[in-house]
C-alpha cells in the first residue's frame, strides 16, 4: 500500500464521526431506491410468473348460460389458442360473529385434474372429492383473515340457496390476487371470499348441468384481442354474452396494476428527491473538507507530486466515503424491501413473494452517490490546483475586516470578543457559511414536507368517510328495483335516512380508450354520498351528461364536450352516448358521475335504483344489518365503519407505510447534515478555539464561539427550509397519489414546527458532542502541528 | 564552475493596489553548483519568497530564473512539477509534516516518487531518529519535527537542496548535527544547498553569503575559508 493510501486511511478514521454521518445520508437516501424499485420489480417479475405458472386466462367471457357445444364454434374462433368453459357464480359466506354476510365468487374444479386455466394454488388440505356436493377448497387470505382451517364447515349461500360446505382445504388463485369489498377499491381479504368445488356440485347449485357461464381463452401468438373478443361476443351473444374483456379489465389484475404502477410512479418520483438532497449535502460537505486540506494539497505538490496524483488521492478518498455510503445503502435497501415484502402478501393473495432487487437501482445509487461526492471534490479541487503549492500552504488570505464589521459605539458595548468572533466568522466566509445552511435547509425540506404528508393522509382518511361519504351502511340490491324497495328500507327501526343511488357497471369508451368501471348516478343535492372535489366544493351535476373524475379522464383522454360511449353491462346492455360535460378534479377513485333521472332516463328505466346509503341509529345498527341479510332484495352491505378501517390499514400497513420508511429517511438525512455542519466548524476551528483555550477563555467561552456559528447557520437554514419543505411536500404528494386516491396538501403549521423543532434537537445534539470533543482537545498536539 | 541558478530582474508583488505588497524587488543572482549559500536577512524581507520561486513552488511577477539551461519562468504547470519532484529537496520553514503520517512515511511521501532515492530509515538514521521512525509528528517534539523535515528533503538525494530556517527550533548540538547533514549531502552529493537561516555565525560554514533587505540583494561574500559544521556557534 502506498503512503498516500495509508494517510487516505488514516483520514478516513480520523473524521471518523463525520464519514460514519454522510454515509448514513447516502445510504438511506440509496435504500430508498434500492427498497422501493426492487419491490416494483417484485411484485411485477412475481406477479408475472404466478400469471404464467398457473395460467390466468388471457380473455374472459362470462355469459348467462350457454350450452357445451358452443365451445367448438368459440374453438374455432381465429386467434384462440386455448378453450375452456366453467361455472362461476356470486355466493355470500355467512360467518358467525360478522354483522353482515361476506360476498364470494364460487367457482367450479374440472371433475378430474387441473383446471385448463386459472390452476387453483394449493396451500393447505386436498382437493374436494369429484363426486362430493358439500366439500370446497376456500380463498386462503380469506380464511387466514377469518381463522378458518382445514375441516371447519362454512355457510355459504349458492344461488339462494343456503348450504354447510365443509372446507377441504386452501387455496389462491391468479384471477384473485387481489380482493375488495363491493364497491371498493381498498384491497381487504378479510371481506372478500371464494370457494371452489367440483364443477357437478356447482353445476346443479347453479342450474349449469351441460353448460358454462364463463368461457376463459388463450390467445395464440400474435393474435389480436380486440378481434378476438369481437368476435367471441357475437358467438355468445344469443346466449346472454355481457361481453368478454381481456385481462388487463380484470378486477383483480387492474388493482394489482395499479398498485403496481402507484408503487413505480413513487419509486421513480421520491427516492430521487432524497437522493437528491443527500447528494447535495455530500458536495457541501467534501468541499469543505477538501478546501481544509488545501496545506498539504500543496505540500504535496512541492514535493513534486502532480496534480493528477494528488486529484486522484483526494477523489479516492471522496470515492471510498461514497462507496461504502451506496454499499450500505444497498444492503439495507434489501433489508428493508425484504421487511416490506409480508406487506403485500397481506393485502394481496401472492402464493410466494420474494424480494428481488433491481440491478439498475444499485446502478443509479452508487452512480449518483459517486457523482454528487464527486462533484463536491471536483469543484474545490479545481480551485485548490490553480493555486501555485507556496499559496496554498498559506493559510488563504485574510480578507479585509475593516470594511465589513466594524464595531464601534453601541456595538462596541453591545458585543463582547466571543461574540464579536461569532458574528465575524460568519461574515468571513458568508458563502461556507451559506452553503452548510443551504445543507440544514435540504434536510429541514425533507423532514417537514414528509411530516406534512402524514398530516395529508390523515386528511384524506377523514375527506373520505366525513366529507365525501356521511353515510353509516351501503345497501346493494341483487338487481336494480324501483323506489318503493329504498321507502322499505327507511321504514326499518333505527334507520334515520336513506339515499337511493343508482350504480351501472359499464364499458366506458371513447375512440380506442377503454375503461371498465361505473357510471354513479346521484339524486339532486345528495347529503350523504357526494360528488365533492378537490377543493371540497360539491360537484354540481348536471340535468343531463355525464362529469368525470380527472383520472378517469385522462384515461380515455376525452374533454368536455366530447361524446363518451357508454357500454352498460347490465340488464339489456344497452350503449348509450353521453356527453361529456365537465372534468372535475376528484380525491378519491376514477368517477363518473351523473343525476341519477337522468341517467335511468338513457338506460330507459325511470325510477329504478342499485342500492341505498343509510344513516342508523348507531344503537340499533347490528339489529338492522341482522335484518338486512335476511332480505332476499339485499346483495351486500358494506359498513361504512369497516371499510374505513381498511383503508386505514391499507394506508398504515400497505402501500402508504412507505412514509414512515421515507418520513424515518428524512429524519437521518437532517440529522446527517446538522452535525455535519458542527463537525466541519470544528475541524476548521480547532487551533482558534485551542488558542481560544490557552489564553484562558473557558470552555463555555471557546464553545459558545463554536455553537454560535451553528447556532446562526441553523436559524437561517429553518425560515428557508419550511419554504422548500412546503414546495416539496406537492412533489411527494404527487408521487403518493394514484388513480385511487389524491393526497391532498396545503401548508400545515404542525409539520413545519414539528420539522424546526427537530433540526434544532438535532444542532444541539449535535452541538453537544461535538462541544465534548472540544472539552476533551489536547491543546498541546492540536498547536503543536498545523494540521 | 557552472552556475546552477541565475535570476534576472526578479520580482514578486502580492495583492494589488493600495495594498500590494513588493516582497522581491528586482533580485539578481547567479549561485554556482554545488555550494553550500546561505541567505541572511531581516524578517519580512523575502528570504522564503525567493526560496520558493527558486525551488519552482511559485512564480515571479516578472524577471527569469534560469535552472541551468533551464527557464524556469517560461514552464508549465506539469514541468515545474517534474522539475521540484527530479531535482528539488525542501525544508520548509514551518515543518510542513503531514499530521497523519508516521515518521518514516513522511520520508517515504518522497522517496516513493524519487529516481534515486536513500533508504527512509537510512535518512532517519542520518538526523538521529533512528529510533523514533514510527512515531507521529504529535509525538515529537519541535525540533525532532525538524529533523524529519530535513531527512524528507535529504532522502530523495536531491541536486538542489533548499532549507527555510533548518536550525530554528533546535538547541545548539541537534542543530550542529543538522548542519553536519546538510554539509554532507552537499560534500558527497556534490548538492547545491541554499539555506535561509537568522543566526549569522552559520554563514561561516557557507561557501557564499547573501544578504538581503527589502526585497533585495544587498551583498554577496564568499568565504575564503569554511567552518566546519562542528565549529558553529551560535
Ligand atoms: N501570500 C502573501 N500575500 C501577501 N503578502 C505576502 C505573502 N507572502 C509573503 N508576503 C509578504 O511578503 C514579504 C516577504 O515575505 P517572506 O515570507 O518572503 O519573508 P521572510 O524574509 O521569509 O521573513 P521571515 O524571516 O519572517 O520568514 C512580507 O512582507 C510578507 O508579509
Ligand atoms: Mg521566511
Amino acid at each position: 500500500m502506498s503512503v498516500l493510501d495509508r494517510k487516505l486511511l488514516r483520514d478516513l478514521v480520523r473524521i471518523k464521526g463525520q464519514v460514519a454521518a454522510i454515509v448514513l445520508v447516502i445510504a438511506v437516501g440509496v435504500m430508498l431506491q434500492v427498497m422501493m424499485s426492487g419491490l416494483v420489480a417484485s411484485l411485477s417479475e412475481t406477479r408475472r410468473a404466478y400469471y404464467e405458472r398457473n395460467r390466468l386466462a388471457d380473455v374472459f367471457a362470462p355469459v348467462t348460460r350457454a350450452p357445451e357445444t358452443v365451445l367448438a364454434r368459440l374453438a374455432a374462433i381465429p386467434g384462440v389458442a386455448l378453450l375452456d368453459g366453467h361455472v362461476t357464480g356470486g355466493a355470500l359466506i355467512d360467518l358467525p360473529g360478522e354483522a353482515v354476510p361476506i360476498q364470494a365468487r364460487a367457482i367450479s374444479l374440472p371433475d378430474r385434474g387441473e383446471p385448463v386455466f386459472n390452476i387453483v394454488y394449493r396451500i393447505a388440505g386436498r382437493l374436494p372429492e369429484p363426486g362430493a356436493r358439500d366439500e370446497a377448497l376456500l380463498l386462503a387470505g380469506f380464511a387466514d383473515a377469518h381463522g378458518i382451517v382445514p375441516g371447519d364447515r362454512i355457510a355459504v349461500t349458492l344461488n339462494g340457496a343456503r348450504r354447510k360446505l365443509l372446507v377441504t382445504g386452501l387455496a389462491e388463485s391468479p384471477e384473485l390476487l387481489f380482493v375488495a369489498a363491493p364497491g371498493e377499491m381498498v384491497p381487504d381479504p378479510a371481506r372478500y371470499g371464494a370457494v371452489w368445488m367440483p364443477r357437478a356440485a356447482l353445476a346443479a347449485a347453479y342450474d349449469m348441468q351441460g353448460a358454462f357461464n364463463e368461457a376463459l381463452i388463450a390467445l395464440g401468438r400474435g393474435a389480436s384481442q380486440d378481434a378476438v373478443i369481437d368476435a367471441v361476443d357475437r358467438v355468445l351473444a344469443p346466449w346472454g354474452g355481457t361481453g368478454a374483456y381481456g385481462r388487463h379489465d380484470l378486477v383483480s389484475d387492474r388493482f394489482v396494476t395499479e398498485e403496481i404502477d402507484g408503487l413505480a410512479t413513487m419509486s421513480r418520483a421520491v427516492p430521487p428527491l432524497f437522493l437528491a438532497v443527500a447528494g447535495f449535502l455530500l458536495y457541501i460537505v467534501v468541499n469543505r473538507m477538501v478546501q481544509a486540506e488545501r496545506e498539504e494539497i500543496g505540500l504535496l505538490k512541492a514535493f513534486g507530486y502532480t496534480g493528477h496524483e494528488v486529484g486522484a488521492h483526494y477523489f479516492k478518498m471522496v470515492l471510498a466515503v461514497a462507496l461504502m455510503g451506496a454499499a450500505l445503502g444497498c444492503v439495507l435497501g434489501i433489508l428493508a424491501g425484504r421487511a416490506m415484502v409480508p406487506l403485500y402478501t397481506t393485502f394481496y393473495n401472492f402464493p410466494f413473494l420474494v424480494f428481488r432487487p433491481d440491478p439498475a437501482a444499485f446502478g443509479i445509487g452508487v452512480t449518483a452517490s459517486v457523482l454528487a461526492a464527486s462533484a463536491g471534490g471536483v469543484f474545490v479541487l479545481r480551485r485548490v490546483f490553480r493555486l501555485t503549492p507556496a499559496e496554498a500552504m498559506r493559510p488563504p488570505t485574510p480578507p479585509d475586516f475593516s470594511r465589513t464589521l466594524n464595531f464601534s459605539g453601541v456595538a462596541a458595548r453591545a458585543f463582547d470578543q466571543p461574540t464579536r468572533m461569532v458574528i465575524r466568522g460568519v461574515a468571513r466566509a458568508p458563502w461556507r457559511a451559506l452553503a452548510l445552511s443551504a445543507g440544514i435547509a435540504g434536510g429541514m425540506a425533507l423532514s417537514s414536507g414528509m411530516t406534512t404528508i402524514y398530516g395529508s393522509f390523515d386528511r384524506m382518511m377523514a375527506l373520505a368517510f366525513t366529507v365525501i361519504d356521511r353515510s353509516d351502511a351501503t345497501v346493494f340490491f341483487v338487481q336494480p328495483l324501483g323506489m318503493t324497495a329504498a321507502h322499505d328500507l327507511a321504514r326499518m327501526e333505527g334507520v334515520i335516512a336513506v339515499e337511493p343511488f343508482r350504480e351501472v357497471p359499464a364499458v366506458l369508451r371513447h375512440g380506442l380508450r377503454t375503461h371498465r368501471g361505473s357510471v354513479s348516478g346521484m339524486i339532486a343535492a345528495p347529503e350523504m354520498a357526494r360528488a365533492i372535489d378537490a377543493d371540497l366544493a360539491p360537484i354540481d351535476l348536471p340535468e343531463r351528461g355525464i362529469v368525470l373524475g380527472e383520472a378517469l379522464a385522462g384515461i380515455l383522454d376525452i374533454r368536455p364536450g366530447d361524446m363518451l360511449q357508454v357500454e352498460v353491462r347490465e340488464g339489456r346492455q344497452p350503449v348509450l352516448e353521453v356527453p361529456v360535460i365537465r372534468v372535475a378534479r376528484s380525491l378519491i377513485g376514477a368517477p363518473a358521475y351523473m343525476r341519477m333521472d337522468a341517467l335511468n332516463r338513457a338506460l330507459a328505466e325511470p325510477g329504478r335504483i342499485s342500492g341505498v346509503r343509510m344513516r342508523v341509529d348507531s344503537d340499533r345498527a347490528e339489529a338492522i344489518y341482522d335484518d338486512l341479510k335476511n332480505r332476499p332484495a339485499v346483495a351486500a352491505v358494506s359498513v361504512a365503519e369497516t371499510a374505513r378501517a381498511s383503508l386505514q390499514k391499507l394506508m398504515d400497513q400497505g402501500a402508504g407505510s412507505a412514509r414512515y420508511i421515507m418520513g424515518a429517511v428524512a429524519f437521518i438525512i437532517t440529522f446527517g447534515v446538522v452535525y455535519n455542519a458542527a463537525r466541519i466548524g470544528m475541524n476548521e476551528r480547532a487551533r482558534d478555539l485551542a488558542s481560544l483555550r490557552v489564553m484562558g477563555f473557558s470552555r463555555g467561552e471557546a464553545g459558545f464561539v463554536l455553537l454560535g456559528e451553528l447556532a446562526v447557520i441553523t436559524l437561517v437554514a429553518l425560515p428557508v427550509g419550511s419554504l422548500a419543505g412546503w414546495g416539496l411536500s406537492f412533489a411527494i404528494a404527487r408521487g403518493f397519489s394514484s388513480e385511487l386516491y389524491q393526497i391532498p396538501t396545503e401548508f400545515d403549521p404542525f409539520s413545519h414546527g414539528f420539522a424546526a423543532a427537530f433540526v434544532l434537537g438535532a444542532a444541539l445534539v449535535s452541538g453537544l458532542l461535538v462541544k465534548r470533543d472540544l472539552d476533551r482537545i489536547d491543546l498541546i498536539a492540536v498547536l503543536k502541528t498545523r494540521d | 564552475m557552472a552556475n546552477a541558478f541565475v535570476t534576472k530582474g526578479l520580482t514578486r508583488t502580492y495583492g494589488e493596489g493600495r495594498s500590494a505588497v513588493h516582497a522581491l524587488r528586482g533580485v539578481d543572482l547567479e549561485l554556482p553548483e554545488g555550494e553550500i549559500v546561505v541567505l541572511l536577512g531581516p524578517s519580512g524581507c523575502g528570504k522564503s519568497t525567493l526560496l520558493n520561486i527558486l525551488g519552482g513552488l511559485d512564480r515571479p511577477t516578472t524577471g527569469s530564473v534560469h535552472f541551468h539551461d533551464e527557464e524556469l519562468t517560461s514552464l508549465s504547470d506539469r514541468a515545474l512539477t517534474r522539475f521540484r519532484r527530479d531535482h528539488v529537496g525542501f525544508v520548509f520553514q514551518f515543518y510542513n509534516l503531514m499530521p497523519s503520517l508516521t515518521a518514516r512515511e513522511n520520508v517515504e511521501l518522497v522517496t516513493e516518487i524519487a529516481d534515486n532515492p536513500m533508504d527512509p530509515d537510512e535518512a532517519l538514521a542520518l538526523v538521529g531518529l533512528k529510533g523514533r521512525s514510527d512515531h507521529f509528528p504529535s509525538q515529537l517534539s519541535g525540533g525532532e519535527q525538524q529533523r524529519v523535515a530535513i531527512a524528507r528533503a535529504v532522502a530523495k538525494q536531491p541536486e538542489v537542496l533548499f532549507c527555510d530556517e533548518p536550525t530554528g527550533a533546535l538547541d545548539s548540538a541537534t542543530g550542529r548535527a543538522v548542519l553536519e547533514v546538510l554539509a554532507e549531502v552537499n560534500a558527497r552529493l556534490g548538492a547545491t544547498v541554499l539555506m535561509v537561516t537568522h543566526a549569522a555565525n552559520i554563514a561561516g560554514m557557507a561557501h557564499r553569503v547573501i544578504r538581503m533587505a527589502d526585497g533585495q540583494v544587498r551583498d554577496v561574500t564568499v568565504n575564503e575559508t569554511r567552518l566546519s559544521p562542528a565549529e558553529v556557534h551560535w
